[in-house]
């Protein structure tokens, strides 16, 4: 037996848990591993930790492998799993739960494009108030792939341009030091 | 009829059609729907993954301006009227809302806008309007996730299986055909970040309603039309077969149906032309 066949040795985080509880408000421990979330959710194919062993491992402790999950960041929030859980526990919210720590404490996304998504959209909404698209889809592009990024997207843009549907130039809106604002107050304490 | 509109940051954009038959119908049937001055972006689908208290304040902060105005607010954007209902929960609740120093009486409902249009404008006064009903077209009505789910949030009458929008469209006298996926997800949320999946979601909607017979599907949402509109010519390269199903907004098929005269210049939006099908059914 080489070692990197030895059985890896898993330690839990005892207050895991109770971290994932008071963050999310949401009652993991009522779980009682049913499955109706797993089965009900579009993306288990795509999936490395199924939804209702998310569950389990919080309540385990297995933080490290959790966070480290392909799972959290292919949750497309589409909230079948909260709908449909008996003991009304709010999975997708959990899944949101997971993310905000794993970026809290730096752990690298096992998707790196999923989180860059979200920092664009909201960079987008916190300069201009609202979320201009055409900009939005640009940086993304670029942040994500690059040069060949923007290329591999630029037909569908302009696609949509000869249909009118790029908005070209951002509204000017007096309401955006509003969400800066926002931004500033809830920073960090989420 | 006067209420308050959510527009949502799709609206001039990507759903330029829906905006401009939004506002064609709402002429038509006499409401006047009033653009929630100085709204902003209400956090939709990245907020909550960040930061839940950031996400709650955003939504709170339009609220607040509904709230003043007084007038009930209707949103035409799935994601938006869901985060718009979780900020409503918390502020209901009495819950602190970190970020959002303002008030809210509520006083008023929020409302998906095809809800709106079935349940408080109505029936009666959507068959008047009907000049050229909408026979032999075979709609599927996609609903989406967010109008419905989770329903302790959305306050949804039938999460798993709604009926507004296939009533509204049966009214409108469309053959409506019944499906199972009328909230499956399309993958909204991974679009740009992991498109292959997206289109996975996507590409087993279109196969589910082709076997429930329907020639063309129905949303009300701007992500989910995008999604389904947009990404057949993908999907057909990477089944090897050909998609060409026509994706409508619901208030395209309304303005279809009440005579409105600009309805080619907002099917000229689409990718996939919805035109040879309304040809062939003698709707155009």
């Amino acid at each position: 037996m080489t070692v990197t066949e030895l059985p890896q040795v898993i330690v839990p985080n005892p207050s895991f848990r109770k971290q994932v509880e008071e963050m999310s408000g949401e009652q993991v421990s009522a779980c009682f591993q049913c499955e109706k979330c797993t089965n009900g959710c579009p993306l288990t194919f795509a999936m490395d930790i199924a939804p209702h062993k998310v569950i389990r491992s919080v309540h385990l402790g297995l933080k490290d492998s959790i966070l480290n999950s392909d799972t959290i960041w292919v949750c497309a929030s589409c909230e079948t799993c909260t709908t449909r859980c008996p003991n009304g526990i709010d999975i997708a919210h959990i899944m949101d739960t997971l993310r905000q720590i794993a970026q809290r404490e730096g752990v690298k996304a096992s998707q790196k494009n999923v989180p860059i998504f979200h920092d664009v959209f909201l960079s987008s909404m916190k300069r201009f108030g609202r979320v201009h698209e055409a900009s939005m889809a640009v940086t993304y592009s670029l942040k994500s792939g690059g040069l060949k990024g923007l290329l591999g997207q630029a037909g569908m843009g302009l696609g949509m341009f000869k249909k009118g549907k790029v908005k070209v130039f951002p509204s000017r809106l007096r309401a955006n030091k509003k969400v800066r604002d926002i931004f500033k107050a809830t920073e960090r304490k989420g | 009829m006067e209420v308050s509109l959510y527009p949502g940051c799709s609206f001039d954009g990507v759903a330029r059609e829906y905006r401009e038959s939004v506002e064609a119908v709402s002429k038509i049937l006499g409401v006047e729907f009033k653009e929630l001055p100085d709204w902003t972006c209400c956090g939709a689908s990245s907020a909550h993954v960040t930061n839940d208290k950031l996400a709650v304040a955003l939504a709170a902060a339009n609220l607040e301006i509904a709230d003043r105005v007084g007038m009930d607010l209707v949103v035409p954007c799935a994601a938006c009227f869901q985060r718009l209902k979780v900020a409503e929960k918390h502020l209901k609740q009495g819950k602190p809302v970190e970020g959002f120093s303002g008030k809210y009486e509520g006083m008023i409902h929020i409302k998906p806008i095809v809800d709106f249009l079935w349940e408080d404008v109505g029936e009666k006064a959507l068959k008047e309007k009907v000049k050229k009903p909408l026979k032999g077209l075979n709609p599927v009505c996609y609903y989406g996730c967010l109008t419905a789910r989770p329903p302790k949030v959305t306050d949804a009458k039938n999460a798993e299986d709604p009926q507004e929008m296939d009533r509204l469209l049966k009214t409108l006298g469309a053959d409506v055909k019944n499906w199972s996926f009328k909230t499956d997800c399309c993958g909204g949320n991974l679009t740009l970040s992991r498109p292959d999946l997206q289109l996975k979601l996507t590409r087993k909607l279109l196969d589910m309603a082709e076997e429930a017979g329907a020639d063309c599907i129905v949303t009300e949402c701007p992500m989910c039309h995008m999604n389904l509109d947009s990404k057949q010519k993908e999907i057909s390269q990477e089944a090897g077969k050909p998609y060409n199903i026509p994706i409508f907004y619901f208030s395209e098929l309304m303005g279809l149906a009440f005579g409105d005269r600009s309805v080619e210049k907002w099917l000229g939006r689409h990718t996939v032309d919805p035109r040879p099908l309304l040809r062939q059914r003698g709707l155009i």
